[in-house]
């Protein structure tokens, strides 16, 4: 097996020995996922059966695939790297002959496939079952909808990482974490979805990476965005992978040589 | 061939420190301060000191994880903050505190993923780890998963780890801290047998004597960011007292006892307890098990090593001196 597969089955593995994190992971999200479709359906109800372009069916959809992929797509509470950075811990994955960035990416790719089987899917299935919605059937909702989660986990792991990242210019990072946070939960359309955003708010949101990583694809596996809308959304998730890529190969660069290795 | 060489290795750290409620000072601090050595390769060298004296920082610079402020250093032939990733297949490193195995997995499956992360294919990796395993001991905790093992077994665990890809340069800081004496001799065990066998260079940073009595012909050591002292083992031996001292602990009370090429350092609990204290020149640790039993029943018996800290402590002074 190449390096690359064997460490996405490894972080897969790893997680999978944390069941009972999961199980309640499934538990937490679920009852929140239950709240929250009732808020959205009571200002759907409010707005006169549509608002933002949600109906009853695409807004529980909305929620749905959104707390379904709370675990694979994380929004905040990833610091694994900082905190090697932190303990010192970071000497022993720059001293192997793997790129820092490489190996972790795939390692994310396998905590995420681990938490959107394990977390996810289980949550999807029982939504589907209590909340009488079914699932897309035209395939080209599928394969949009897939591509979307496949750049919109990118994107996210991009901005994670990135945030961890900063730990090598200063250790004590909690600040931006509490920062990252907040602007994430709100800009990536996770609490409230941007398309009912006050204008002002939904320009920031656009211009911003965030959508990229929860809200598009949600609307694209959700079947809110089909047809030739599609392109541009996917469009749009290509080119901020491209710019965080660009961006966190220069911080991995001149971070690696600022680096002071913690302890002796 | 020369397989580390550092001229005028030099690196510094901010210190700040809070002087007054809203100020704070900035001092410049060298914690490696113009180190100049070659090693050829095949040596086994020790690189002692006491704690702050900069060993760790300058291995840190050797496998190219930290850059130093000033001076040259090539290890393996190779730049190594520019070229660490290719250096990384050369080497192997044991950060002693670190560990590079998954913690929460088997220990077996932490040398699949280094097998593969250093690219040396399943049935080579398959053959050398089989190999680490039963020289190492390993077999019977492979499936156990690494946070459940004890400080020896995930240490052996660690070498194995550091050794899977057949490096030339073996690298340990502090291999041994922790262990107690049986899992100690162990290691040591096999790395004579391990360098006997394919000449692997090795590095090592240690405050037990013992590792170094052991394991190395040359010795290295460092003060305050400087080398106070490069050279043979022996060399060492010769330039400070290396004295041991013999602890005996006597069934039953006993009067002030002298024992030949020793001299009494010690006498406690109206002389249950007993400490002699002599130069490996004079006299073996033998000979004074030996003649101490002859003046009673000896119940436990103690031996200390000259510490690291006295080591250097000795050789400073007379640099200091000279």
């Amino acid at each position: 097996m190449s390096v690359h597969l064997q460490l996405i089955a490894a972080e897969f593995r790893r997680q999978s020995t944390y069941r009972l994190a999961l199980a309640a992971g499934v538990f937490t999200n679920g009852i929140f996922g239950l709240i929250r479709a009732g808020v959205l359906l009571a200002a759907v109800a409010g707005a006169g059966g549509e608002a933002g372009g949600y109906d009853a069916r695409t807004a529980i959809l909305y929620v749905l695939w959104g707390q379904a992929l709370l675990g694979a797509i994380p929004m905040w509470g990833w610091n694994e790297v900082a905190s090697r950075v932190r303990t010192g811990e970071i000497a022993v994955d720059l001293a192997r002959p793997i790129d820092l960035q490489v190996y972790w990416w795939f390692r994310d790719l396998g905590r995420a496939a681990m938490q959107f089987l394990g977390r996810g899917l289980p949550i999807l299935i029982l939504g589907s079952v209590v909340l009488r919605v079914p699932p897309p059937t035209d395939p080209l909702v599928w394969l949009a909808g897939a591509l979307g989660l496949i750049l919109g986990l990118a994107v996210n792991f991009l901005g994670r990482y990135a945030l961890n990242l900063i730990s090598f210019w200063t250790i004590e990072m909690q600040g931006f974490q509490i920062l990252y946070m907040v602007v994430v939960s709100l800009l990536t359309g996770f609490t409230v979805p941007i398309h009912l955003f006050p204008g002002w708010l939904k320009t920031i949101a656009e211009w911003s990476p965030f959508p990229s990583m929860y809200q598009y694809p949600v609307d694209l596996i959700s079947g809110r965005t089909t047809g030739v809308d599609v392109l541009p959304i996917i469009g749009i998730q290509l080119a901020w992978l491209l710019v965080l890529l660009v961006g966190t190969r220069v911080m991995t660069h001149f971070g690696t040589r600022r680096l002071v290795i913690q302890g002796g | 061939m020369t397989i580390i060489e550092t001229e005028d290795l030099r690196r510094e750290f901010i210190v700040r420190a809070k002087a007054g409620r809203f100020t704070r000072t900035k001092k410049v601090v060298a914690a490696v301060d113009g180190i100049s050595c070659s090693i050829a390769e095949g040596e086994s060298v020790g690189y002692i000191g006491a704690n702050g004296a900069g060993k760790s920082t300058t291995i840190k610079m050797l496998t190219g994880i930290l850059v130093p402020t000033s001076g040259r250093v090539t290890t393996c032939g190779l730049p190594p903050v520019e070229r660490r990733k290719d250096l990384a297949r050369q080497i192997g490193v044991v950060f002693g505190q670190r560990t590079q195995l998954w913690w929460d997995l088997p220990l077996r499956e932490s040398f699949t993923i280094l097998g593969a992360i250093h690219r040396i294919g399943a049935r080579a990796a398959a053959d050398r780890i089989d190999q680490l395993v039963a020289e190492l001991e390993l077999a019977e905790f492979l499936d156990t998963p690494v946070r459940q093992l004890s400080l020896g077994q995930r240490m052996r665990g660690e070498v194995a780890a550091a050794l899977a890809h057949r490096p030339r340069l073996l690298i340990l800081d502090e291999p041994t801290i922790g262990l107690d004496m049986i899992s100690k001799e162990r290691l040591r065990q096999f790395l004579v047998a391990e360098r006997a066998e394919r000449g692997t260079t090795l590095l090592l940073t240690t405050h037990d004597m013992g590792d170094i009595e052991r394991l190395c012909e040359r010795v290295l050591v460092v003060d305050q960011g400087q080398l106070v002292h490069d050279g043979a083992l022996g060399e060492l031996r010769r330039t400070v007292a290396l004295d041991r001292t013999m602890v005996v602990d006597y069934a039953e009370p006993q009067p002030p006892h002298e024992i030949p090429g020793t001299e009494r350092v010690g006498y406690e609990i109206d002389g249950l307890r007993q400490s002699y204290r002599f130069h490996p020149t004079q006299t073996t640790a033998a000979k004074v098990v030996t003649e101490a039993s002859r003046f009673g029943e000896v119940r436990d018996l103690t031996l200390q090593e000259p510490a690291i800290e006295d080591i250097v402590r000795t050789l400073y002074g007379a640099r200091g001196s000279a």
